[in-house]
């Protein structure tokens, strides 16, 4: 059995659970891959207080959620919480302190990448770039700072690229202005098993996972430059697209392509050695959220709050809805449905068979949202700066 | 006999329980650069997690010198005691009271402590909050200096200005974090009395300038111009579209703000010195802490001490910390400042402010020769 195969059963092992284990779920796809979908209309199950701001995104692993905060005059206070699925009580607590710089732009705070799960550890990781691995019962097993190890390695406003899981081996990037890389860390020790440069310029977009039609198991990392996809096990380049790419909302994934954002959203088949250019749509324009696929179609919010289905064929409009926005957040979806939620807290569910779309709940958690829900086990899990929630 | 026995036994258990946890957080306090000791670490945490809530003030013992990445791994070892000891109410207050008010042990742990103390008995955090106010460590500091703006707001609602401007004053003679400086400086001011936010900061005021050298395509944070050579301010050098000369300047903002553009012009791609003395008593270390959103480079007396290459991402008070050792007598610094092409209105800066602090963030002035 290759190395590949075994990565590939690895995570069709993982997606089988009712988990939600990084940033917008399974490979970033943003789509939940359970058969149990969130029901029509939700409710709030429970509400439980945050002790710090806030916008990464709660992780699950069976039947525990997983946050981080930021607190403090200087945000140097770096929370990891666990809490009960089923009612929200809180599990274990691990207080720690920021040893990289703290400063951030005021709308976003320290605690902004989503902390990610190989199902055993929970891997937290700061806009101050320090990186805590905990067991599932808050043990701690190592710990990196890895401004403490590269000083330049940081952005004043803030960084929020999440880290993602491949077999043993953890992808973490810290790509700014000045000291910019990426590296594979071992999942067990937390040491570099390697270390590359990436552009010198402020990135805030996370790893996506692309899944040839060999089995390879390749990870995605966009940055102004474009799209370089490499083995997450050694970091040796796959394919790179050169042609630029967004530093803020991150590309999708679907079966047969990687929808990137770059010069409005361009489709490629990325295979060793390239990555073909199927198709490009300059009038796909996403703002702060990334784009998801959701069955046949692929989801794009633009900067004016507007969701826009298009063709997988061509990008071409099938509809336009106009939600309540502004957004930070990126929208998540299951089954048929799309869930997304404003700055302002307007959580909305779209019915994405509807024929020109159509809200068919809204939810006010009268509280400013900026993280991604996550999905898990029919509900979907919300977080504010002090609250997180669970709607079922 | 046999009670003796037993007894010797059970200290020598002890001794070998103590001596286990010892070596368990020596190994804690051996972690390093890029995981460097992390997989002997991850068996000596569960070590140091295991311990009792009577060895709490142990543990925080071990963090006294540990160098930040220990701290994190001693922390969260504590925070696992300390919340079985919450849980069956075993917190060892005394203990703890008696490590927080030895200021031989390091700010952190003694933080740490004091947070402990503040959430099983939070009486004696009040009690003990006055004595903190000229405390070594800046975020103990804190609590007193709430509290003195909280009685100086409440004299004020009084209409007592005496009262209040007494509390003001003596919490910004402590204060030494800007958000609680700023508030406390406006209610001063507002109260008729002098505030000098250089003097408590510690901001280099007093300059010599050159610019404009070239910074385009920001090949100039490299290029090395002959100020980075040699400091005569006697001399004048070719620059970037016209000659480049040193110029006195004295930063009339009172946060220290060194800006290019005011004698030299809103200029883009271009690079700018700033070089100034400082002269100190004795040898000794310090802070020099720095803010800006240019391309910057700091040398110390000729050695380089900071470099970053990032523009317009945001400044800040405090933005980087950098330690240094001053020499006694005159030092001098010499500070590189990059603009880049960007346009927009929001890039306009071309600045940097710089203070000369001890590691609490107390202000060190330049002595007089």
């Amino acid at each position: 059995m290759n190395r590949h195969l075994i990565l590939v059963l690895a995570l069709a092992a993982t997606s089988a659970k009712a988990d939600w284990l990084q940033f917008r779920g399974a490979n970033s796809s943003a789509v939940s891959t359970e058969a149990k979908t969130p029901a029509a209309k939700l409710k709030i199950a429970w509400g439980t207080d945050l002790p710090g701001r806030g916008l990464s995104a709660p992780i699950i692993v069976g039947d525990r959620v997983f946050i981080t905060c930021s607190s403090g005059p200087a945000q140097a206070t770096l929370h990891v919480l666990c809490f009960n699925a089923a009612d929200g009580s809180k599990r274990w607590e691990r207080t720690m302190r920021a040893t990289g710089r703290t400063m951030s732009h005021e709308k976003t705070c320290v605690a902004a990448p989503t902390p990610c799960s190989d199902g055993q550890r929970v891997f937290a990781l700061y806009s101050s770039n320090d990186l805590f691995a905990f067991d599932l019962e808050g043990n701690l097993l190592w710990l990196r700072g890895l401004m403490h190890d590269y000083g330049n390695a940081s952005n004043s406003l803030g960084m929020a690229q999440s880290p993602i899981v491949i077999g043993d081996t953890l992808v973490v990037q810290s790509e700014n202005d000045s000291e910019s890389f990426a590296a594979g860390l071992d999942v067990a020790t937390g040491t570099n098993k390697w270390k590359k440069d990436r552009p010198k310029a402020a990135n805030w977009t996370s790893a996506t996972v692309w899944k040839g039609k060999d089995e390879s198991v390749v990870v995605a990392l966009q940055s102004s430059k474009g799209i370089l996809g490499i083995e997450p096990s050694t970091g040796r380049e796959v394919w790179n697209y050169t042609d630029g790419a967004s530093t803020m909302p991150s590309s999708a994934v679907g079966q047969n392509a990687l929808y990137a954002v770059s010069h409005g959203i361009t489709a490629l088949a990325p295979e060793a050695g390239a990555a073909t250019q199927l198709w490009r749509n300059e009038k796909l324009n996403p703002g702060t959220a990334s784009p998801l696929v959701l069955g046949e179609h692929l989801y794009v919010m633009n900067s004016a709050g507007v969701l826009i289905k298009a063709d997988l064929t061509a990008g071409n409009d099938v509809w336009k809805l106009r939600l309540k926005g502004p957004f930070s957040s990126s929208p998540v979806g299951a089954g048929s449905r799309l869930y997304a939620v404003s700055e302002r807290g307007v959580f909305q569910v779209i019915d994405t068979t509807a024929p020109e779309g159509a809200v068919s709940q809204e939810i006010e958690l009268k509280e400013t949202v900026l993280a991604t829900p996550s999905i898990s086990g029919g509900a979907v899990y919300v977080r504010a700066d002090a609250k997180l929630w669970k709607l079922e | 006999m046999k009670f003796t026995f037993l007894t010797l036994a059970l200290l020598a258990g002890s001794s070998l329980v103590q001596a286990d946890l010892a070596s368990s957080i020596s190994t804690l306090k051996n972690v390093g650069p890029e995981g460097k000791g992390n997989a002997a670490a991850t068996a000596a945490w569960q070590e140091v997690a295991a311990a009792k809530a009577d060895d709490l003030t142990l543990l925080l013992t071990g963090m006294n010198g540990a160098n930040p990445l220990a701290e994190n791994w001693l922390r969260a070892a504590i925070s696992a005691v300390a919340d079985r000891a919450i849980a069956g109410k075993a917190i060892p207050t005394t203990a703890l009271i008696a490590f927080l008010q030895d200021t031989h042990n390091s700010p952190q742990p003694r933080a740490l402590a004091f947070d402990l103390i503040q959430a099983v008995a939070p009486d004696e955090a009040t009690r003990l909050t006055p004595s903190l106010l000229e405390d070594p460590s800046p975020e103990l500091r804190r609590h007193p200096v709430a509290r003195l703006i909280e009685e100086g707001d409440a004299a004020l609602a009084k209409d007592d200005k005496p009262a209040a401007t007494a509390a003001y004053q003596r919490g910004l003679s402590s204060a030494r974090d800007e958000d609680q400086i700023k508030p406390l400086a406006k209610a001063l001011r507002s109260l008729g009395q002098k505030v000098d936010l250089p003097q408590h900061f510690g901001f280099l005021m007093q300059w010599k300038l050159i610019a404009p050298f070239t910074n385009s395509e920001r090949k100039g944070y490299d290029t090395v111009f002959p100020p980075e050579q040699s400091l005569d301010f006697t001399k004048g050098y070719e620059g970037k579209g016209k000659s480049a000369a040193w110029i006195d300047f004295t930063s009339t903002d009172e946060y220290g703000k060194i800006d290019f553009n005011k004698p030299f012009g809103m200029e883009k791609e271009v690079t700018g010195y700033a070089a100034t003395e400082f002269v100190s008593e004795e040898a000794r270390a310090v802070e020099l802490r720095l803010g800006g959103k240019n391309g910057t480079k700091i040398w110390l007396n000729g050695e380089q001490v900071f470099a970053r290459d990032e523009y317009h991402r945001g400044a800040k008070l405090d933005q980087y910390k950098i330690p240094v050792q001053l020499k006694a007598g005159k030092n001098t610094i010499l500070v590189k400042c990059c603009q880049n092409e960007q346009k927009e209105a929001w890039t306009v800066e071309w600045e940097f402010q710089l203070r000369v602090c001890d590691s609490t963030g107390t202000a060190i002035a330049s002595a007089k020769l």
